[in-house]
């Protein structure tokens, strides 16, 4: 059960990347687009949060902790924290694009601008 | 206090400035500032560049130094062709700006503030030593370069090219992402050569994938097939002064980063590596050479060009030798130089014709001979002829690639075909030969609208453009010997790593004496025959007997109108491809 449990998460984000790369390719309209270009990047929160889990260990707080007191992997905590940031930027820009795409063209529809641009 | 930090803290810092007084300073001052900030960094790459001559440099952020070989710290670790990326960066910036500077019609702060926070990434990225702040820097560079992308945002069109622009390549930086996960997962570290140490040599499954992914953002990066479909779209929506550090330094970075990385990574190659970037590196370039050819939209055919360029960079990478290295090192430094001015060129057909459209802009550059000769003369510059570093790289690159034949055959081609594609541009516009073309659907207008009202091209246009092609002619000067020296520095990842984690001098290896040069020069003769030629017969072609017209019709067509047909621009495609090639590249590695 124990080692179900711990190859979850890998699973998960390794299904969340797929996932994500299908909506995208299949994807009719852009806001659907970027949100699936989102779930592509949980995948790599996941997976970060993953790789520095420790079962039975603490969060890497060190005040008030005795030494040699187990603590999970801050390193990938704070990865996946600048990751979040990344991402918030690019996921506000091509929104902010798509509100301009939406304003001229009419549409949201990826192949419909493809048209539209001739 | 080091100069490295100061390279990407100055342009950040000032772009900063400009976007907060954007509206509240003249655009004289702005301008003037933009400038400023740009020829001080470059300044500063080129003192860095200096500084690496007797080996790679390190420099740790806030004084964390490595205790006992082991780094928690976050590093620069400068080698010489990294200062030398960065200082490419720089004066293509500097260039940048310059042009831009009477290019728009209003004041642009916001615009100079994107170009300058571009150039803390490109900097930033050619020096870190540090896995993930690559991944950092290279985000940043690519919301910069889409910001500037759809800058001119009133069509569909540069949106269309911003939007394929941002989610192939944050598709592809996510992959990267999860490699960076992977191999810190197996390590632990996130410092280059700290990861090297750890892996001591063995590569395992989990590292394999890792790098591969590592790379597949940074292959997506440097447009090589086929995660190329954004590029053109991309070049085609940008305003031209953002266009010559797409193709000139931003297409390189991404190949710089592969080259980097497994030269720092591993000591011996990767199995399987060699044949995939080698085969990516010959398609990439045929291909891009092909649709160069195909092309009437100048910027969509210097994009395409460009494409072919990276492929030929490539295949001196795929080697992993210190010669294949060097000769990609010169190679880019070159062509960055070259194609920047072709793309200048365009930008000043753009401002006073108003067209960037091959067959409309037919004979109407007749009253420009100095256009025309620039852009001659930089076509023949770009089919590998002396004296630019370009020259020397492509015989380093020919050199180091004798024993495959199909590589050296792919980059023959995309010398030849993309200086033909760019000849035949110069003479249909320049001298008016060729017949005149009925107007055939599917070319269409610029998506750029030209900016100011034309009278004459603007001094500070000449001036960037002068500055260009004396910056190519310079790098001619680049020793091929200290190229191999640099190359040979970075294939060692023990060294390296002694010198970053340990303290030690930095390595001083025994280039071996360059070939000499006599035969690359028949080589590069030939090659700017063969381009002049093909130009020429396209041209002529009405002249030519009938029946071999429609042999070489028969021959062309198809393969142009499939390969038309996959680059369809829509954005689900390209991310298909980005899969079916990750694919690819992670079969390779499994079963090599």
């Amino acid at each position: 059960m124990s080692s179900i449990l711990a190859w979850l998460p890998y699973a998960v984000a390794g299904w969340l990347l797929l996932w994500g790369l299908y909506g995208i390719v299949k994807s009719r309209n852009l806001v659907h687009l970027i949100i699936c270009l989102v779930i592509l990047q949980s995948s790599t929160y996941v997976l970060l949060l993953a790789i520095g889990y420790k079962a039975g260990a603490v969060a890497p707080v060190f005040a008030d902790m005795p030494l040699g007191t187990p603590a999970v992997d801050p390193v990938v905590q704070a990865l996946m924290l600048t990751d979040i940031v990344v991402e918030a930027t690019v996921a506000a820009l091509l929104l902010a694009l798509a509100v301009q795409v939406y304003q001229r063209a009419g549409s949201l529809d990826p192949r419909e601008l493809v048209r539209l641009e001739g | 206090m080091h100069l490295a930090p100061w390279t990407v803290a100055l342009p950040l810092a000032c772009a900063a400035l400009l976007a907060a007084l954007a509206e509240k300073i003249p655009r004289t001052v702005a301008d003037l500032l933009a400038l400023t900030v740009a020829a001080a960094n470059t300044a500063l790459c080129a003192l860095l560049f200096r500084e690496t001559r007797s080996g790679p440099v390190v420099y740790w952020f806030g004084g964390i130094r490595p205790r006992q070989g082991v780094s928690l710290g976050i590093d620069f670790a400068i080698d010489r062709i990294g200062a030398g990326l960065a200082t490419l960066s720089a004066v293509l910036i500097f260039s940048a700006l310059l042009f831009a500077a009477r290019y728009f019609d209003k004041p642009q702060a916001s615009f100079q503030a994107l170009l300058l926070v571009f150039l803390a990434a490109l900097c930033g990225f050619s020096l870190t030593g540090d896995l993930f702040d690559l991944f950092v820097f290279f985000e940043l560079m690519s919301a910069t370069a889409v910001g500037l992308c759809a800058y001119k945002s009133r069509e569909v069109g540069p949106l269309q090219g911003a939007i394929n622009f941002a989610v192939t390549n944050t598709a592809g930086a996510f992959i990267t992402l999860t490699g960076i996960a992977l191999l810190y997962a197996r390590t632990g570290a996130l410092n280059l050569s700290q990861i090297s140490r750890m892996l001591a040599g063995r590569h395992d499954a989990l590292v394999l994938v890792g790098f591969a992914f590592v790379c597949l953002g940074f292959l997506v990066k440097a447009a090589i097939v086929p995660f190329h479909f954004w590029l053109a779209d991309a070049h085609a929506s940008a305003p031209t002064p953002v266009c010559i550090i797409f193709s000139g330094a931003m297409v390189e970075a991404g190949l710089y980063a592969v080259a980097r990385l497994h030269g720092a990574l591993f000591a011996t190659p990767l199995p399987g590596f060699r044949p995939a970037l080698l085969a990516l590196g010959a398609i990439t370039c045929v291909v891009g050479a092909a649709m160069c050819y195909a092309q009437r939209h100048l910027k969509r055919l210097l994009a395409f060009s460009t494409i072919a360029h990276a492929g030929a960079i490539l295949c001196g990478i795929a080697l992993l030798t210190p010669e294949g290295y060097a000769g990609a090192a010169l190679y880019v430094a070159g062509h960055g130089a070259i194609k920047a001015g072709l793309f200048l060129c365009v930008g000043m057909l753009l401002h006073r014709l108003h067209s960037v459209d091959e067959l409309v802009l037919h004979g109407r550059g007749q009253g420009l001979p100095w256009l025309g000769a620039l852009f001659a003369a930089l076509g023949l510059l770009l089919a590998g002829t002396p004296p630019t570093a370009m020259f020397l790289g492509e015989s380093m690159l020919h050199h180091a690639l004798r024993e495959h034949a199909v590589a050296r055959l792919a980059l023959a081609i995309a010398s030849i075909v993309t200086a033909a594609a760019v000849l035949r541009a110069c003479g249909r516009i320049f001298l008016g030969w060729g017949p005149r073309e009925p107007d055939a659907p599917g070319g269409g207008e610029s998506d750029e609208e030209p900016e100011t009202v034309p009278a004459r091209i603007p001094w500070s246009m000449w001036a960037a453009a002068t500055l260009l092609l004396a910056g190519a002619i310079a790098s001619g000067f680049l020793s091929r010997q200290q190229a191999s020296k640099e190359a040979m520095r970075m294939l060692d990842p023990h060294a390296f790593a002694t010198q970053v984690l340990d303290g030690a001098a930095p390595s001083n290896p025994e280039a071996a004496t360059p070939e000499p040069l006599g035969p690359a020069l028949w080589h590069s003769a030939g090659t700017a025959a063969g381009a002049l030629a093909l130009a020429g017969l396209t041209l002529g072609r009405k002249r030519l007997p009938g029946a071999l017209r429609r042999a070489c019709a028969g021959v062309w067509e198809p393969f142009a109108s499939a390969l038309r047909g996959l680059h369809t621009g829509e954005v689900g495609d390209q991310v298909a491809w980005l899969a079916f090639g990750a694919a690819i590249l992670c079969g390779a590695m499994a079963l090599g």
